[in-house]
């Protein structure tokens, strides 16, 4: 998925710091709000319903609001639907970091010496990224796990296979910008070797991109994670919001509140991440977000 | 321009093989025997065909001549036998793919032409409550689940106001034929499409209007204004026109997303395509028709990418494309 296309309201330019700046973005703020819900979830979840998701704990299609015991409802099999969504908030909060974090892993060194190296490496890494960025990434996701077997980790390894290609570009190209720089020169003329400059001269400055990307990245990870979940892919022990959506599927006439619920914590989480990597990209890169 | 769209048909047969190539490993990182697992697991009681199939793939010899058995069975178009569905995977992935066209062709256009309609409607209007409105609802389109909002759009427009069907490409044994088929068909295409073109239509609304935001600043518009040009040529002629290039290169972009996305739509609506083909792969476990799907949709995925290359270049004849 192409996520990589920050594009906000162009913001006022004020010299102050990154921190104030983000503050300033109300959607920032709601953004991060709303991710601390989720979080607070995914913590609170083991305390505030301490026994398995998966239990049945009320007649099954119990209308939300009617009961006080389980407020949201009830799902076909009589489990508790509030006690799903806290449960499911940690698998899309981990899957989503976690399958980020590798993809950057991949993604960040290719970059690095595509750009720095260019020539012969350079040609041969963009190929092998055009290839990745060619095949379709949910198609390659859903093949991957399949064979891999549906577990957290094979999902985790799914989504970072298909979604670190952005990320090479993005560094390669910050990378091939900064390589000319007189700082840089200096540091080869000093003879340090090239993983050293890489290391302590190059990327430390490629830094804030690409954290605004890996927040882009996190929201479109936890889409692509509930929707395997929802086909059936995900780890058969774990509650998540996708599979909740996918069991309700099949009763979808008689009780809207099944799928209902969990789709709209997924939209919510996505959209917070998405102001998050807005409000990250105007604080992080001002002269950017100003050009636009 | 021939020569040009040689080229980047060559460049595109490579990275299909390339993908063959990365298909062959695949199968072999699934766990058992490479010839059971092309068998599709539940034919393993016929030994006869799990020999043949051990043979025709040289699954006894080293690894460089299994994977030139492979290549050579895919040359010739031969994806496999799926013993669940008892049909050749060409065979069964031909029939769908009409379908899964028809869907993802309308979802693009409908998609493209909304989005950049909203998205150069509120660049015009930056700043005012219809780009707030426009650029808010992008923002939530742009988040929302695939297959969530499918549903939701049934229980909407299928259950509560029964305005269209929710399932399926047409209504069965109702024995339309010609326009009155048609418009059965499109009936039934339009949850589908529109639901399936929202995440895209929120990507193009979003890349135009920043777009055209950017080229509405440049030199030339100021020269167009100082013409006296009236305000509507300089917004379609000079400004729309040359915005519409990183849209263009996007929307290629898309391209494999927007087939990936179809696995999702085609399963919540019924749809017969090779989406739901896949679907079915995986609930049974066919790897053999998972990959056939895979390699196929990869391909269409390269056929779009072609289609949009040459598209670019007839948008912006400046452009001398290189290589």
């Amino acid at each position: 998925m192409n996520n990589a296309v920050p594009l906000s309201a162009p913001a006022p330019a004020r010299r102050r710091g990154p921190l104030a700046a983000f503050l300033r973005h109300p959607g920032a703020v709601i953004g991060l709000v709303i991710l601390a819900l989720v979080v607070a979830a995914a913590l609170l979840a083991p305390i505030l319903y301490p026994t398995s998701p998966w239990r049945m704990v009320q007649r099954p299609f119990v209308p939300p609001f009617t009961l006080e015991r389980v407020p949201l409802g009830t799902d076909a099999l009589g489990r508790d639907i509030a006690a799903g969504l806290m449960h499911g908030a940690g698998v899309s909060l981990i899957v989503g970091l976690v399958s980020t974090l590798a993809a950057l892993v991949i993604g960040v060194p290719l970059g690095a010496l595509a750009g720095y190296l260019g020539g012969r490496v350079d040609d041969a890494l963009m190929r092998f990224t055009e290839l990745f960025q060619t095949v379709p990434s949910f198609a390659l996701a859903i093949v991957l796990v399949a064979i891999l077997q549906p577990s957290l980790s094979s999902m985790i390894l799914a989504i970072a296979l298909v979604s670190w290609p952005p990320v090479t570009r993005l560094v390669r190209g910050e990378v091939l910008s900064l390589r000319s720089r007189e700082y840089v020169q200096a540091a080869i003329v000093t003879g340090q070797t090239t993983f050293t400059i890489l290391r302590r001269e190059v990327l430390p400055n490629t830094l804030s991109p690409i954290v605004v990307l890996a927040s882009l990245m996190v929201a479109t990870a936890i889409l692509l994670e509930s929707s395997l979940s929802f086909l059936g892919l995900g780890d058969p022990n774990r509650m998540s919001w996708g599979f909740m959506v996918g069991a309700g599927r099949t009763v979808i006439r008689q009780a809207w509140w099944i799928t209902a619920f969990p789709g709209v914590v997924i939209l919510l989480t996505v959209l917070a991440l998405n102001l998050i990597g807005e409000g990250l990209n105007d604080a992080l890169n001002p002269r950017l977000s100003r050009e636009r | 321009m021939a020569g040009f769209v040689a080229r980047r048909i060559a460049k595109g047969i490579l990275v299909l093989l390339a993908i063959v190539v990365l298909n062959f490993f695949l199968i072999r990182l699934a766990p058992g025997d490479p010839a059971l697992v092309m068998a599709g697991e539940a034919g393993a009681g016929d030994e006869v065909f799990v020999a043949q199939l051990r043979e025709k793939f040289a699954l006894d010899q080293p690894l460089p001549s299994q994977l030139a058995a492979y290549l050579r069975s895919i040359v010739g178009l031969d994806l496999g036998y799926s013993v669940r569905q008892q049909m050749p995977v060409a065979t069964l992935i031909g029939e769908r793919l009409p379908a899964t066209l028809l869907l993802t062709g309308t979802a693009f256009l409908v998609s493209l032409s909304l989005g950049v309609l909203l998205g150069s409607l509120a660049a015009r209007r930056a700043g005012t409550l219809a780009d707030t409105a426009i650029t808010g609802m992008a923002l939530l389109f742009y988040a929302t689940p695939l297959f969530w909002v499918s549903l939701m759009a049934i229980i909407l427009f299928s259950v509560r106001l029964e305005w269209l069907p929710s399932f399926g490409f047409e209504t069965v044994g109702a024995g339309y034929t010609g326009l009155a088929r048609a418009a059965d068909i499109v009936r039934h295409l339009v949850l589908p499409a529109l639901t399936l073109g929202l995440f895209f239509m929120a990507v193009y609304v979003r890349m135009t209007r920043s777009s055209m935001l950017e080229v509405s600043r440049l030199d030339f518009v100021k020269t167009a204004r100082a013409k006296g040009l009236t305000e509507g040529v300089i917004q379609r002629r000079h400004i729309l026109r040359n915005a519409l290039l990183p849209v263009v290169t996007l929307a290629g972009l898309q391209a494999g997303t927007l087939v990936g996305g179809a696995v999702l739509t085609e399963t919540v609506f019924a749809w017969p395509g090779i989406g739901r083909l896949m679907y079915e792969a995986l609930l049974q476990r066919d790897y053999n028709l998972l990959l056939g799907v895979f390699v196929v949709s990869s391909a269409m995925v390269l056929i779009f990418n072609l289609v949009t290359d040459v598209v670019y270049r007839a948008v912006d004849p400046r452009i001398e494309v290189a290589r």
